[in-house]
């Protein structure tokens, strides 16, 4: 694939495409057609996906934000009624919301920080094609194919001191070493796929810069920082905004490994324990959208903030 | 000097990686005498664990029903993204730059933001604890997870044998057939492996809208095992049907390997 790919860059993508020698044939070879029997059959095959994409995302949300302008509790459906912000209000002015913002807030940034770093260190191992390649290849699909529910039973077993052949402590007995299987869990899960994607950062990382630098008597650390992580910061950055998106949203583990116990309860638990458990559908949409807003606030906000480095990235298909 | 580091860093990730697994394997092979014994390798393995999973209706049941509503999400996903990518890639159309930042912007969306208004109208159309009531909420990820990873693939394919084709007087359905079909399978194979992840990986609708083992998924079913009366020894089941689970998905990525890495990457580094 790559070697094809360099061997079209010759016929003339401009050097930016380099990392996408993909688009290059297709938009160089994109013939006129009759424009309108085009666009209609455009349609016919863009409009079911598009329709089904709004009918199920769209309308749920919509409605979504709907229950949580209303008072609804199933256990009193007699007093529904709309409320205006007051959902939001209540729980804006519940502590359990903050201390829940905040728990979420550990779990995601020492998560997403561990997840780099160490997604960093095993794309360098990988890039350097060691022998044993292969079988580390394999071994990071592992965590990556299993389902979140069994990698947190995993984790816990070996975090209950009854059964684990490590330790004698009740890690999921007080807080902060709660967090730390937490963290410890969708850390592993998450890692293998930051490792695969910044390899393929590292892949297109031209050899002749890289050599140059060597050339020009940096070391290994200096290659590191002076060419490398400038090189991929782009991939970097569009990692680490998609690992913060899924891990404010974090709820398999900490419903298998402590259910909210012991003040590690997240956002997304809150919005369960509402919904689900109180059948308050009121206060819990509310929950449950702010905790969109959130996720929304974090996705523009960065791309606002890293504009200029995403744009590198961003000749997106279309 | 150098090397050794590099070679304790393999090392050091092989073994993280994997010991969780062998973890969870070990405790599904030890009999309910043995589970508490603290050693990582069983001392007398035994599949009593396995036979109790498999003989209980509450499990099988909920293995058909995952693996029901991951083929069915998976073939609608499929079916409705494969021709909006080919579109996406190959044909101009107003609205076109609207459809991917679309696609992008529903991924983002917590899965819980939709279990509140999902509960609410599920049990009013008669949807909740019913296999669409799954497959509904799973179509809203797995469609932008397929028509992105579509979009990505089909972009990196030859379409000039396609023009050829149609040069050398080929009807539109021999051009389909004999040069799209071919070129396009291993990216629909990707992207319905994705997609059949997400549906199998799910429990945060797995377990809202539903209440029986009519519906219940496996990893719902998991969530819930600890409470459930019928196993005498939950660490020994729970451990079993994990493994269970795991399985077809290991196969399924180790098999397609190359494939997948290639998939997973396609939207962030060359999108």
């Amino acid at each position: 694939m790559r070697r094809a790919a360099s061997e079209q860059r010759v016929a003339g993508p401009p050097p930016r495409e380099r990392r996408g020698p993909a688009a290059a044939p297709a938009r160089r070879v994109r013939r006129k057609r009759r424009p309108r029997a085009g666009r209609r059959r455009a349609w016919l095959l863009t409009a079911p996906a598009v329709a089904v994409m709004l009918a199920v995302s769209g309308f749920p949300v919509g409605y979504g934000v709907w229950l949580s302008l209303q008072r609804y509790d199933l256990r009193f459906p007699a007093q529904r009624g709309f409320v205006g912000l007051a959902n939001y209000a209540a729980v804006l002015s519940a502590p359990v919301f903050w201390s829940d913002l905040a728990a979420t807030a550990v779990i995601t940034v020492l998560a997403v920080g561990l997840e780099l770093v160490l997604g960093l260190g095993i794309a360098l191992i990988l890039r350097r094609g060691l022998a044993g390649r292969r079988a580390l290849n394999a071994a990071l699909l592992l965590p990556y194919g299993i389902i979140t529910v069994v990698a947190a039973f995993a984790w816990q077993y070996l975090a209950t001191p009854s059964l684990s052949f490590l330790t004698d402590r009740a890690w999921l007995g007080e807080r902060w070493s709660s967090f730390a299987v937490i963290i410890a869990t969708e850390a592993w899960k998450a890692t293998p796929l930051v490792a695969l994607l910044l390899l393929a950062g590292l892949a297109a990382v031209p050899e002749e810069l890289m050599e140059t630098a060597r050339l020009d008597g940096a070391s290994g650390w200096q290659r590191f920082t002076g060419v490398l992580l400038p090189a991929i910061r782009p991939v970097l950055l569009v990692v680490l905004l998609y690992r913060t998106l899924d891990t404010v949203r974090v709820f398999d583990t900490v419903f298998i490994q402590t259910n909210g116990a012991n003040g590690t309860q997240t956002v997304s638990l809150l919005a369960y324990d509402q919904l689900a458990g109180r059948l308050n559908l009121g206060l819990g949409s509310a929950v449950s959208m702010l905790l969109f807003l959130l996720a929304a606030v974090i996705a523009v906000g960065f791309v606002w903030v890293f504009r200029a480095d995403l744009r590198e990235l961003s000749r997106g298909p279309g | 000097m150098r090397r050794a580091g590099w070679y304790a860093g393999t090392v050091a990730v092989l073994v993280v990686a994997v010991l969780p697994v062998l973890w969870i394997v070990s405790l599904s092979l030890k009999s309910p005498a043995t589970i508490s014994d603290k050693r990582l390798w069983p001392v007398q393995p035994t599949l009593e664990n396995y036979r109790s999973i498999f003989g209980s209706a509450l499990f099988t049941r909920a293995l058909l029903n995952s693996v029901g509503i991951g083929l069915i999400t998976t073939v609608l996903a499929v079916a409705l993204a494969t021709p909006a990518a080919y579109a996406l890639t190959r044909l101009r159309f107003r609205g076109k730059a609207l459809v991917l930042p679309l696609t992008l912007a529903v991924a983002v969306f917590p899965p819980m933001a939709l279990v509140g208004s999902l509960f609410d109208l599920w049990r009013a159309l008669g949807l909740y604890d019913t296999w669409p009531g799954l497959v509904i909420p799973y179509l809203s990820f797995a469609l932008p997870l397929a028509m992105w990873t579509l979009t990505a693939f089909f972009r990196g394919l030859p379409w000039e044998m396609e023009e050829a084709a149609q040069a050398d007087g080929a009807t539109p359905w021999q051009g389909f057939r004999r040069v799209l079909v071919p070129l396009a399978r291993p990216g629909v194979l990707t992207a319905a492996i994705l997609v059949f992840f997400f549906a199998w990986n799910d429990v945060v609708f797995a377990i809202s809208l539903t209440s029986s083992d009519r519906s219940r998924t496996v990893p719902a079913a998991l969530a819930f095992f600890p409470g459930d009366e019928q196993f005498a020894q939950p660490v020994g089941s729970i451990a079993a049907a994990a493994v269970v689970v795991t399985v077809p998905v290991l196969v399924a990525t180790l098999v397609f390997q190359r494939r997948l890495v290639a998939g997973l990457t396609a939207g962030v580094v060359r999108p």
